[in-house]
């Protein structure tokens, strides 16, 4: 089976579990009076969830021709590429979205630019250090100082 | 109407106006350039800066200065990036980041200015002329036929959303339909669907998800198979368009200028519907072997939704102008900008205080052109942005990425989500999904379901649907829209296998 009808059963399963809130769980906590309203916060969700399972039995039925040819990337290989950096480069994000209130966002953001080159492969260290530290404090003070938007500059332990 | 010309003129040339109008111009467009920071959160912004100044004209002029710099801002990291910062400029992206990645990201930027400020220009003088006539066509509307409007409009996107696959567009748009009733409803005030998460309780962030689909997919199909980003001095040399081109996109700018404004001034409609259903009104009106051209850097797809885009944002002060109504977020923030600023819009807005009125119209005349004069000549530049070593540009769109969505919803848990999406949307592009729908099908949902639900409240169900003859049209339209391309490909196959069928 292929990748797309593998996501139509995903998707399947969600407009499934969708729709089960939908139709009975959902109408359980709403108040008598607004029982009498025609229209109940479950009544757009049924909709969708009835259009979302027919849409993905229709993909997983294959009843619409697909065309078989193959992507700007071939996920059958996807070995072949950088799939290492990618993963890397996620984890970084996510470790950035994990530090970056606790770290402050002068240390972090600088951290982020720095080692996101680095996983990419660049070495130049005398490029990457001024290039990160730059971009970090004009963003910051962009941001900060020009839009007014409060960001942390330093760790918690600095006081900042 | 000519008193009210040359009081305008004369009230948007006095000096601090003028300056008023370059400097939101310039505002915007920077700021519009980074993807994430859209039009609604810089004008935000901007308010208690233009506010403190208590000129209202000026203000208003300020305000709408930077809302056509940041679309003009968002198309270019559209075209440069394929990292539209504005919702309105994703169609743009297209066909303009083709052209860029076949190094004529010099013509591309021209043309989206040449398309922008003639969508602007147009609207400008359109609305001039339409804006008390258009108001009550717009007060025509009733919410059933906005609800049967924006299913239109989903249907258009799902089925001209590319490859051919309706379903699949179909299924997009309804995901991203399910996504927007997730969170506390404006209409019910009970949170649905949150799981009993507390982060969900306000539901996903717009940006957030517009990052998760469009920027993240990108950046990680540029690490995993590295291409050469055509940058430096190669397309700079292109930047003029030849006469056979400016012919190819005069009737295309002329269309959707007429056709963007005119939804603009629709309230809920606006800058996004106009720019996708432009770009699917010309790929489907255009001869066979041009229509194939589409989505691989057609000139006639970028010039379409970035008329249309300009247009419909010139369209949108109708309402808000005539009516007091705001057709979309912008306008809406617009609104509050005037009322604390002692201006109630409103249709008395053109008799009691008519200078507010006219300079308005002026200042987009003059930031139009401020815009053309602005962005033509730093096109060069802008595109040096394309000879940034991938291993210095991939960290930096990753970060104005994870920037964009925190900046906007000011928390850390948005930046989990938005890596999180990212990963399902770059599942999707493998597997060949269309991913607008889905973003248009998010934005347009709450619309929808309030519509939706104003309209059954109405008539106590669902008789709205056969009882206002203008919404079953209305509907009938979208059933055709989604029905239509898989009839027409299976007839195709039939007829290919050799199998005869009456017509």
């Amino acid at each position: 089976m292929a990748l797309d009808r593998w996501i139509a059963l995903i998707l399947l399963g969600l407009c499934l579990a969708y729709g089960y809130t939908a139709w009975f769980t959902m109408d359980a906590e709403l108040a008598p009076f607004m029982r009498r309203n025609p229209i109940w916060p479950s009544t757009f969700p049924k909709v969708l969830s009835i259009l979302g399972v027919i849409a993905s039995l229709i993909i997983l039925l294959g009843l619409e021709k697909n065309s078989s040819e193959v992507g700007e990337i071939d996920y059958r290989r996807l070995g072949d590429y950088h799939l290492w950096q990618a993963l890397l480069l996620l984890a970084l994000m996510v470790a950035y979205a994990l530090g970056l209130r606790p770290m402050g966002f002068l240390f972090s953001t600088s951290a982020f630019l720095i080692l996101g080159s680095f996983i990419l492969g660049e070495r130049k260290w005398h490029v990457m250090l001024p290039v990160a530290l730059i971009a970090t404090f004009s963003v910051w003070y962009l941001v900060q100082e020009v839009l007014g938007i409060y960001m942390r500059p330093l760790p918690g332990f600095l006081g900042g | 109407m000519l008193e009210g010309l040359l009081m305008g003129l004369t009230t948007a040339l006095s000096l601090q106006n003028l300056l008023m109008v370059v400097a939101g111009c310039l505002i915007g467009t920077f700021i519009g350039m980074l993807p994430g920071l859209g039009p609604m959160s810089i004008i935000a912004i901007m308010i208690p800066v233009a506010i403190s100044m208590g000129d209202p004209s000026a203000a208003l002029i300020l305000l709408a200065g930077v809302y056509y710099g940041a679309i003009f801002g968002g198309s270019t990291s559209s075209i440069l990036l394929n990292a539209p910062g504005v919702a309105g400029t994703v169609a743009s992206s297209f066909d303009g980041y083709p052209m860029a990645r076949q190094g004529k990201a010099g013509k591309a930027l021209t043309i989206a200015a040449i398309a922008s400020f003639a969508g602007g220009t147009i609207g400008a003088i359109l609305l001039m002329i339409f804006a008390p006539a258009l108001s009550s066509v717009a007060l025509l509307f009733h919410s059933a036929e906005y609800f049967a409007l924006m299913v239109v409009g989903l249907s258009a996107i799902a089925a001209f959303a590319g490859t051919g696959q309706v379903a699949k567009a179909l299924i997009m748009t309804l995901l991203g339909l399910i996504m927007a009733t997730v969170g506390e409803g404006a209409l019910f005030n009970l949170p649905r669907f949150t799981m009993g998460i507390m982060d969900l309780q306000s539901g996903f962030g717009f940006i957030t998800l517009a990052m998760a689909m469009f920027a993240l997919p990108e950046a990680l199909f540029l690490v995993l198979k590295p291409k050469d980003l055509k940058g430096g001095e190669g397309e700079i040399k292109d930047m003029r368009i030849s006469r056979a081109e400016a012919r190819a996109i005069a009737p295309v700018i002329g269309r959707q200028s007429l056709q963007g404004f005119f939804i603009g001034v629709l309230p809920g409609a606006g800058a996004t519907i106009a720019s996708f259903l432009g770009y699917a009104v010309e790929r489907n009106i255009a001869p066979k072997h041009e229509q194939d051209e589409f989505g691989k850097g057609s000139i006639k797809g970028l010039a379409a939704p970035e008329t249309a885009n300009n247009a419909a944002c010139t369209g949108s002060f109708v309402p808000l102008l005539t009516l007091g109504i705001p057709g979309s977020g912008t306008t809406a923030i617009l609104l509050g900008a005037l009322i604390a600023l002692n201006v109630t819009p409103g249709p008395r807005l053109m008799i009691d205080e008519p200078q507010i009125f006219w300079a308005v119209i002026m200042s987009m005349f003059i930031g139009n052109l401020v815009l053309l004069i602005l962005n033509l000549p730093l096109i060069p530049y802008i595109a040096k942005v394309l000879s940034v070593p991938r291993t210095f540009l991939i960290p930096f769109i990753l970060f104005f990425t994870l920037m964009g969505a925190y900046i906007g919803q000011n928390n850390a848990t948005e930046l989990l989500l938005l890596v999180g999406f990212g990963v399902c949307a770059t599942a999707l592009k493998f597997a060949d999904y269309p991913l607008a729908p889905l973003l248009i099908g998010f934005i347009l949902g709450g619309m929808m379901e309030n519509n939706f639900s104003r309209s059954m409240q109405l008539y106590d169900g669902v008789a709205f649907i056969w009882e206002r003859p203008m919404t079953l049209g209305l509907l009938i339209i979208a059933v055709i829209l989604v029905v239509l391309p898989s009839y027409r490909a299976r007839r195709a196959r039939a007829r290919a296998a050799g199998v005869a069928e009456g017509d």
